[in-house]
């Protein structure tokens, strides 16, 4: 018999601990660990997940608890998706994630693009690029409140240094053709980042013998971005896309530090309008219904998102 | 695409999977084009049908 460490610990365990331990399978130790885990998930996301589908078919009203609670079917999704104000906060979304995808990806691959050419100085760059990212969404909405200010604001004057237009003459945060723009703009400056990392991881995992095979057929530049670079970065970039949609569908901090959703309800995206119907309306059912619409949606996109990430590690 | 089509009769998670995406992704531009009212009505049932077929389908056959 070998005596192994691991054999003298056994040795030296009292006969009642190890038979208190001897008593439990491994399945059942692997059970005791992930217990606690299951429970909490339980608690925090099942219970109030399934009670919210069960308020979604009630009238019930949270400053009234006292009220009489009716079930009325899919009576609220039936007023949800037949409401043209809510139909408008969703085109107002889908503004806001249309351009700040577009602009990100746009953005964040072309500086993923150049950060790749080795130069001097290529992790500091990389550095500053990404810092915007680092703070928090409600600090950057106070941030940019101040840079669109019309009389003190940096960016008035940058606007005004460019194109010669008085900087008091416009107001990016209270004009209702502006307004739209202005949280598109604040978004894409905090988040190309993020996309230009994923881009970089991408454009960093193309072996380097595929581009000089390229050379050696005397492939242009050009066509080696279009046939090497971009089908091999693609994966990624499509990962990106999906992960900035699904966290911008579901933006709120950074817009009411910003906007508050104004002026009137043309920046109000569909979770302002949410937290408005539940919290500033009391209308819980009608509102748990809204958040079950938005919630499929997410889920959705996630299932999409998971789908496509299983390709990436795949390559 | 008759491979995609063998892949749906025979049950295969791969086509099944894509189906449910694109359904999934039909939903949401329905619900968020400013075109028509209706597309934005029924754009809930397209989503909820896409992602309780993407969860079924994902537990099929390789």
């Amino acid at each position: 018999m070998s005596d192994t460490p691991i054999d003298r610990v056994a040795k030296a365990t009292p006969p009642s601990v190890a038979s208190k331990i001897r008593g439990l399978s491994d399945r059942a130790i692997a059970w005791l660990f992930v217990l606690p885990t299951i429970f909490l998930l339980l608690a925090v996301n099942i219970f109030p997940l399934i009670w919210t589908i069960n308020l979604s078919f009630t009238n019930f009203r949270a400053n009234r608890p006292n009220r009489e609670v009716d079930y009325i079917g899919l009576r609220n999704y039936e007023r949800i998706l037949t409401d043209e104000d809510i139909w408008l906060t969703m085109q107002a979304t889908a503004h806001f994630l249309f351009w700040t995808i577009f602009f990100q990806v746009l953005i964040g691959f072309t500086l993923a693009w150049l950060i790749n050419r080795k130069f001097k100085g290529n992790d500091l760059w990389t550095t500053l690029i990404v810092l915007p990212m680092m703070l928090s969404p409600a600090v950057v909405g106070n941030f940019w409140t101040f840079l669109y200010q019309p009389q003190i604001g940096l960016f008035n004057y940058g606007i005004s240094f460019l194109t010669g237009i008085d900087p008091s003459s416009f107001q990016m945060i209270g004009d209702v053709t502006l307004a739209p723009w202005s949280i598109v703009i604040v978004d894409t400056w905090m988040w190309t980042p993020f996309v230009m990392l994923i881009c970089l991881a991408g454009l960093r995992s193309i072996p380097d013998y595929i581009y000089e095979a390229a050379e050696i057929d005397r492939a242009s530049q050009w066509r080696q971005f279009w046939t090497i670079t971009i089908p091999m970065v693609l994966p990624f970039l499509m990962l990106a896309v999906l992960f900035r949609g699904i966290e911008n569908f579901k933006m709120f901090d950074l817009v009411v530090q910003l906007t508050g959703g104004g002026p009137g309800s043309i920046t109000e995206l569909t979770s302002i309008n949410l937290k408005r119907e539940a919290f500033e309306k009391w209308r819980t059912g009608y509102a748990s219904a809204y958040a079950i619409i938005l919630f499929v949606t997410v889920f959705g996109l996630a299932s999409i998102y998971v789908k496509a990430l299983n390709k990436v590690k795949e390559r | 695409m008759s491979q995609f089509v063998h892949g749906l009769m025979r049950f295969r998670r791969g086509p099944w999977e894509m189906l449910a995406s694109v359904l999934i992704a039909i939903g949401v531009v329905m619900l968020m084009q400013p075109v028509v009212l209706w597309a934005y009505t029924y754009s809930f049932i397209v989503t909820l049908t896409g992602t309780v077929m993407f969860i079924v389908v994902s537990h099929f056959p390789d």
